[in-house]
């Protein structure tokens, strides 16, 4: 999956079950601060990567992803591995 | 000393209208909320009959990440409590300055259940389920989100007492503010209203097969009664002390005399006559009333064969000669279930305030056992000033309420 398909993708469902603005979806923005996730929010986002792309984030890989290109990057590089 | 309980406000979902002019105006006019489902057909329901309720929409009021927590019955009763909540002249500040409870019964969560299960199942994954699932399977879901939502101090309880849920939620109340443990509590009752909520029930063929006419399927105490229609959507009624409500202002709408409730001891479904009849008994003694004092009662009856016949009976048992109007408001809105206690209530009080009873339609004709009571056929003026409320379940859980007007 194109890097570009993976961003506009990820934002519009983003978007849709957080109900947030996409236009705040800059790469260098904080995810938990822009989608406001506290700790039991944080499960849904993973649930939904899960859902959507088959990939299962560990808790330990979730700390390293603090910005939308992180969480890109991180879809990108392992997308359909745990399918 | 024992404190005088009074009703301040009324908020309602259901299939007869979301708000009380409107409830009131179908109880009036005779409307059914009862239509055939195509999809419940296609699903597998032996009877695809049910109320028609619609899922309010509750992203005006609350941000997404405490609706995540919310089942459809807990969205059926916020937007009821918020109704009661104004009815009452209760606002935020007030309750944000003093000890509010909540009491509300509700008996299941099954799709909620179902969905976040089946997305475990899929990913083997438990974080699949999502954040909310926990809160909204738990059967407390609807007093567990209303309280954090309204920011309830007080007591914060469910009542599960099958379709007697909303009335125990009630007496329980009434019994707190009573002995003057509570000033104010948000009592009612929530039913999910989505097929999975009803499908076993479906299973053991206690829906009524009358599919070619939806609106005369539910026909309690009628000779040719053939089972219940599920319906749902949630009812909450604020309640006080008289002098809690006196003091804040508030209007006071009628007097919860008394609470009588008993258990069957005896079949998990098929209810017999000694236990309403105990329930009934001990709700004139506790209000030291007689049954002459009681102008109008509002059945439990659900149109079934035998739990009809049994309620009869014991309304006859307990009154005797006195030949008072009863009528099933089920016969309009489907079985409310873990609701009906509270909705029942309500739809009572609304015919008590409007100086009407709303009459059980349906009903053609009696049959050997219902006849000994005085079903209302047809809406009538009528003005009555107490009036008995019935709510019973499975398990032989029994409830009845007398309320007076003020």
């Amino acid at each position: 999956m194109a890097r570009e398909d993976i961003t506009k993708q990820v934002n519009a469902i983003l978007a849709e079950e957080f109900e947030v603005d996409p236009t705040l979806f800059t790469p260098d923005a904080n995810v938990k601060d822009t989608l406001s996730l506290d700790s039991l929010s944080l499960v849904d986002l993973v649930a939904i990567i899960q859902q959507t792309y088959k990939i299962k984030i560990p808790a330990t890989d979730l700390r390293e992803i603090q910005t939308f290109d992180n969480l890109y990057d991180y879809i990108e590089s392992h997308f359909g591995q745990n399918g | 000393m024992e404190r005088k309980v009074v009703i301040t406000g009324m908020g309602i979902w259901s299939c007869l209208g979301k708000t009380l002019e409107d409830v009131r105006d179908s109880l009036y006019g005779g409307k059914s909320g009862i239509v055939f489902s195509q999809e419940r057909k296609e699903a597998g329901f032996r009877s695809a009959l049910c109320a028609d309720i619609e899922l309010p929409d509750l992203k005006p009021f609350i941000p997404r990440n405490l609706r995540q927590f919310m089942p459809e019955e807990a969205q059926y009763a916020y937007m009821a409590t918020r109704s009661a909540l104004e009815n009452a002249k209760l606002d935020q500040d007030y309750i944000d300055s003093h000890e509010v409870g909540i009491i509300y019964g509700n008996d299941s969560v099954a799709e909620a259940t179902m969905h976040a299960l089946d997305k475990f199942r899929e990913f083997k994954d438990t974080s699949a389920c999502g954040s909310g699932a926990i809160f909204q399977s738990m059967n407390s879901t609807v007093s567990m989100n209303l309280a954090c939502l309204f920011k309830l101090r007080g007591i914060n309880l469910t009542a599960s007492a099958a379709c007697a849920s909303g009335s125990h939620a009630i007496g329980l109340a009434h019994t707190l503010i009573r002995s003057g443990l509570q000033d104010c509590i948000i009592c009612g009752g929530a039913q999910e209203a989505n097929l999975y909520s009803v499908a076993s029930f479906d299973g053991i063929q206690s829906f009524s097969m009358r599919e070619d006419e939806p609106a005369k399927a539910c026909c309690p105490f009628d000779r040719h009664r053939d089972g219940l229609v599920p319906g749902g959507g949630a009812a909450t009624v604020i309640i006080e002390s008289y002098e809690h409500a006196v003091k804040r202002g508030a209007p006071i709408l009628a007097e919860i005399v008394s609470w009588g409730f008993s258990g069957n001891g005896d079949h998990i479904s098929t209810p017999n006559i000694s236990g309403p009849a105990r329930s009934l008994e001990l709700c004139l003694k506790n209000g030291n009333m007689t049954p002459h004092q009681i102008g109008y009662i509002n059945a439990h009856a659900t149109s079934t064969r035998i739990g009809d016949s049994r309620e009869a009976l014991a309304i006859a048992h307990i009154f005797g000669d006195y030949k008072v109007p009863v009528t099933s408001t089920k016969s309009q809105t489907g079985h409310e279930m873990w609701m009906a206690g509270t909705s029942e209530l309500i739809y009572s009080m609304l015919m008590m305030k409007n100086g009407f009873i709303a009459g059980n339609i349906n009903f053609v004709n009696p049959d050997e056992e219902t006849a000994c009571i005085n079903v209302v056929p047809e809406t009538r003026e009528e003005n009555f000033d107490v009036f008995l409320s019935n709510s019973f379940g499975f398990g032989g859980t029994n409830s009845t309420l007398i309320v007076k007007n003020i």
